[in-house]
């Protein structure tokens, strides 16, 4: 079939185009924006990942706030699940059994949810990595880092709040366990928690829909803020890139440009993330609600876990020795605050502090636009992978009962191992990290010299063979 | 006739045909070109129509009542539509449009003219104003204020202030101890190697200081400390529920059949495993608690019931820097 | 050595031979009890010359097990039919293991026992007559902070509560009431007979409970649900990722 002179498709496009130049002025800068580039590695993908995780979750959230009721306002069941007839509950968790078992694609929607709030963290997780082993914090990107650290921070609380809202048992001894951190932090705990639960524990009316506003609307519009702010940051000042041939320096970017290659990868990574959380979301079952049954202050089941991006604050809880630290009968410091306070703003704070030291370290207060392998910087990297290791151990230790249960060793055990574990783990890892970075760049000289070296040696036969003398 | 036969060959040319795009103004190429790929644009067609199919297949799925498995019904159609959505677009990213790999310059560093230009704008737009410190201290000292002022009303969200409430519990002298449905204990129904549940008759069973785990000790067993001598009824003893370390309903007895081989009897939280005595006053004998479990004193009354004999011996619930030197108020 | 090779020949050649005689209840009991129980459940050990029962790796432990005068056919068809005694060794926690006796010779056993002195016999449950709601509200205040809410099992300090999935209802109802171990035990007056009832039925629905969406991962949480997120969530996006972008080459 011949084509036509002017294409249908061309005229849509031409009439768009036109429409948006003429009441935004803003041709010049798409004409720009379409060619914008992408340094090409798979691994750069990894915050697109995370941006489309938090986009589904707040899809799938709307949805969300149109069944749940926010209130701690205990009602007796009569609904059609069997197990739960005629107990009391609270209507927030009835809201959730109501979607989760009578509204159809209820449950879909919800699992969906949750499955993108833990995919989130993850991505944001890997992300952190990539970003932390490549040194793409450093100036002039520094104040992205920051921004990202902070949105990783509020993506905890959020999903924490976004599980405990729903009143299960597990979750709610969950939030009991907020409070008793809460509670354990010196001089003014109490106040706070206090002040914030509204009295203790439950706490007053008024916690369950200001938990809500804080869920559905306060922190989604602080990280959507935030986001924003990183996307724009990361746009204008480009994308960081390996250095892979010789063209990529620091003032010179190559990469692809985002029309019409990215486009399509871009969005097919978005509808691609969609539908593996659908996938999860239908297919494999989470926060079984209707299982656990509603929360009740005096009730609580063995095995009970937070979501797994804060098991690493449980392990903590469970490893630190038993004592309170008193001065006469004022209670400086009581327990939860080793664990539940102390060690994550410690393992915050790194990361935070982290560029800084670096700076310190190295001497290195340049800008970068090109990044390191993780090799290239040995202790860079040897430090990442310590810290990292300490969380992974203490993340593990949270899990030891269930080790104790599944395969008979002794829980006390266990305890005093993760105890010297978390400090002589994370050094070895380090220092076993050092070794391997260091030793893999000698081996990239070594070779460097020996094609070097084989060059030579070709190019003089070549030489002595064309002089007609023999080699 | 023949102008709807024009315009059903129209329709069926624009749906259907393949068509080469004619350069219009000979204007030089902006991006490179990419040959035409058949093989892809049909692979491309085709899971485009897979996605239509399964995300029609939802809308059915949805549509049919009492279906089995419907979520994961539901979330497979869902699922497979987006997904062959995202293989049609990775295909047509791969294959279907121009895989350039282009050059393009890092903005600079920095822009030091410009940045000179902003500071020397700012300067001589205040220049004229002599007293700048004093001036800056007082729009400080007013921010200062004006936000204290504004976080002020922050206050009413909670008893930020009064943590008296932390202390209170609704036992007190004579009340007497109900199950979970209400009825009142009687002490000669709590038995030896059982755990029970009790609540403070009429009270909010959700508060933190009305749950209590009561369990029954052979007399000779008991070692209470001097400070809380007499507590127990006659072997029955009575502790919060509420974990000191975290908060957490302590809802596992350990309490042994032979004792000779067996661990001791225990109260113990599920969170963290802080494990108390309840033979030594609710003592801390593993886990990362700090504060032995408040005990409430107990009697039995004349009809054989239990009550209490006055509030806990401290403030139940996790310890807060006012724990240790303050009284559970009733 | 060659003694217990040859007491343990005995004893497996011996199951196929046996009748039910009434002497059958003691000659077991002398074979695999008295060592720990003591002659004729007294709990002591006067004679140091009672041989370890075959098979289990008993030392002698004189008077290490509880007196069982009295405790009746309940307890007997409790820790037998579920492999919790002969226990290994005094000290551990009994455990459901390999039966070593048949179940005639169970059945000899626990009519043995019970004739040691008056005590309550095997129990009769009937869950289908209890009530899944107040079973499931029962077994949340009662039970499931050592097993558990759906009955997978947990851990306390120094014991390992069990899964409950292979227990039958006659075993539920007498774990209830004896408190095997360290478990609390729940007489009449703390569960009544339909309360427990309503708790066994509640348990046998934890064998199969709803799982409208999907998976199920074990019932245990979280921490399954971690596992899926990294390996079958975070991985499967990676690689997607590694399709779409470029390696980086060497």
């Amino acid at each position: 079939m011949v084509g036509r002179a002017q294409p249908e498709g061309e005229l849509v496009i031409r009439g768009a185009v036109r429409f948006v130049d003429e009441r935004t002025g803003t041709a010049p800068f798409l004409r720009k924006a379409l060619r914008y580039l992408f340094p090409d590695h798979w691994s750069f993908l990894l915050g697109e990942v995370a941006l489309y995780a938090f986009v589904v979750l707040v899809a799938t959230g709307i949805y969300l706030t149109f069944f749940f009721v926010d209130s701690t306002h205990q009602v007796v069941y009569h609904g059609p699940y069997v197990p739960l007839k005629g107990q009391r509950m609270s209507e927030a968790y009835r809201s959730v059994l109501d979607l989760s078992l009578s509204v159809k694609a209820g449950l879909l929607i919800r699992q969906t949810h949750h499955w993108a709030a833990n995919v989130f963290l993850a991505a944001i997780v890997l992300h952190l990595f990539r970003i932390f082993f490549t040194g793409a914090y450093r100036k002039p990107r520094d104040l992205t880092y920051y921004i990202g650290v902070t949105m990783l921070g509020l993506a905890l609380l959020e999903g924490f709040m976004g599980y405990s809202l729903v009143d299960d048992l597990m979750s709610g001894m969950g939030l009991f366990i907020a409070y008793g951190v809460g509670m354990s932090i010196p001089f003014v705990g109490a106040n706070l928690t206090a002040g914030i639960f509204g009295g203790a524990f439950p706490g007053a009316a008024s916690l369950w829909p200001r938990l809500y506003v804080a869920h559905v609307l306060l922190l989604p519009i602080l990280i959507g803020v935030l986001l924003t702010a990183h996307l724009v940051l990361v746009a204008l000042k480009h994308h960081t890139q390996f250095r892979q041939r010789q063209a990529e320096t620091e003032r010179t970017i190559v990469g692809a440009p985002l029309w019409p290659a990215q486009t399509p990868r871009s969005l097919g990574l978005m509808v691609g993330v969609a539908g593996v959380l659908f996938l999860l979301g239908g297919l494999v079952q989470i926060n079984p609600i209707w299982l656990w049954g509603p929360f009740h202050t005096y009730v609580s089941t063995n095995g009970a876990q937070p979501d797994w991006y804060l098991g690493w604050l449980i392990g903590a809880l469970r490893l630190v020795p038993g004592w309170d630290f008193t001065i006469g009968g004022y209670t400086v410091v009581p327990n939860p605050f080793w664990g539940g306070v102390a060690f994550p703003l410690i393992v915050i704070g790194f990361l935070y502090f982290w560029p800084w030291i670096e700076r310190r370290m190295t001497g290195d207060t340049g800008f970068h636009n090109v990044l390191d392998r993780p090799r290239d910087a040995p202790r860079r990297t040897a430090v990442g992978i310590a810290m990292a290791t300490l969380v992974f151990l203490v993340l593990l230790a949270g899990s030891a009962d269930r080790v104790t249960v599944l395969f008979g060793i002794s829980y006390d055990a266990q305890l005093w191992l993760y105890r010297v574990l978390v400090f002589v783990g994370p050094l070895v890892a380090g220092l076993v990290t050092y070794r391997v970075c260091v030793e893999l760049q000698r081996g990239e000289v070594v070779e460097e010299e020996r094609r070097r070296a084989e060059g030579e040696a070709r190019r003089a036969a070549l030489q002595a063979q064309r002089a007609g003398r023999p080699s | 006739m023949a102008k709807a036969k024009d315009w059903l060959v129209a329709a069926l040319v624009l749906l259907v045909g393949k068509r080469g795009y004619a350069r219009r103004d000979e204007a030089p190429r902006l991006v490179s070109k990419r040959e035409t790929d058949d093989r892809a644009e049909r692979v491309v067609l085709a899971l485009l129509g897979l996605s239509s199919l399964c995300a029609l297949g939802f809308v059915v799925v949805y549509a049919l009542d009492r279906l089995p498995a419907q979520t994961q019904l539901l979330g497979l159609a869902l699922g497979l539509s987006l997904l062959a959505l995202a293989g049609a677009l990775i295909v047509a990213g791969k294959r279907l449009v121009p895989d350039e790999e282009l050059a393009g310059e890092y903005p600079p560093a920095a822009h030091p003219a410009e940045q000179d230009a902003v500071e020397q704008l700012v300067d001589e737009g205040v220049d004229g104003i002599s007293r700048r410190r004093l001036l800056k201290l007082g729009l400080l000292g007013a921010g200062g204020a004006l936000g204290l002022a504004a976080i002020t009303p922050a206050l009413s969200f909670g008893p930020f202030l009064r943590v008296k409430e932390l202390l209170a519990t609704p036992w007190r002298s004579g009340r007497r101890l109900v199950d979970e449905n209400g009825r009142p204990l009687r002490a000669a129904d709590v038995e030896e190697k059982a755990l029970y549940t009790a609540f403070p008759e009429g009270a909010n069973d959700e508060e933190q200081g009305a749950p209590l785990v009561v369990v029954r000790l052979p007399k000779r067993e008991l070692d209470l400390p001097a400070e809380l001598a007499g507590y127990d009824a006659d072997g029955i003893v009575a502790y919060s529920k509420i974990c000191t370390h975290a908060g957490c309903a302590v809802s596992l007895y350990r309490a042994p059949l032979f004792r000779p081989t067996e661990p001791r009897p225990a109260l113990v939280c599920p969170c963290h495993y802080s494990t108390f005595d309840p033979s030594t006053g609710g003592t801390v004998v593993f886990g990362p608690a700090g504060r032995p479990l408040p005990m409430l004193p107990l009697e039995t009354d004349a009809k054989g019931y239990l009550r209490a004999k006055g509030n806990f011996d401290g403030p139940v619930g996790p310890s807060w820097w006012g724990v240790r030197n303050r009284k559970a108020s009733s | 050595m060659r003694l217990r090779a040859l007491i343990l020949l005995a004893a497996l050649a011996l199951p196929a031979a046996a009748a039910a005689g009434p002497g059958q209840g003691l000659h077991l009991y002398g074979r695999f009890c008295a060592s720990c129980h003591g002659p004729g459940g007294s709990g002591e050990i006067r004679s140091s010359q009672i041989g370890g029962g075959p098979a289990r790796d008993q030392i002698v432990q004189g008077g290490l097990g509880p007196p069982l005068r009295g405790v009746g056919a309940r307890a007997a068809d409790f820790y037998l039919r579920t492999g919790y005694m002969p226990l290994r060794r005094t000290g551990l926690q009994p455990r459901r293991a390999r039966l070593l006796l048949g179940p005639r010779q169970i059945d000899a056993l626990v009519a043995y026992v019970a004739s040691l002195g008056p005590g309550p016999g095997v129990p009769a449950p009937h869950p289908e007559r209890g009530n899944l709601s107040d079973g499931q509200l029962l077994f949340s205040e009662r039970c499931a902070g050592c097993h558990q809410i759906t009955g997978e099992g947990g851990y306390v300090t120094g014991a390992v509560p069990p899964d409950l999935h292979s227990a039958t209802a006659v075993q539920i109802a007498e774990a209830v009431r004896i408190g095997p171990y360290v478990m609390p035990s729940f007489s009449e007056r703390a569960l009544s007979t339909r309360q427990l009832d309503s708790v066994i039925r509640y348990v046998e629905w934890t064998r199969s409970p709803d799982d409208p969406g999907g998976w199920a991962l074990g019932h245990v949480g979280p921490v399954p649900e971690g596992l899926v997120t990294w390996f079958l969530g975070a991985s499967v996006l990676v690689a997607l990722c590694m399709l779409l972008g470029k390696r980086l080459r060497g």
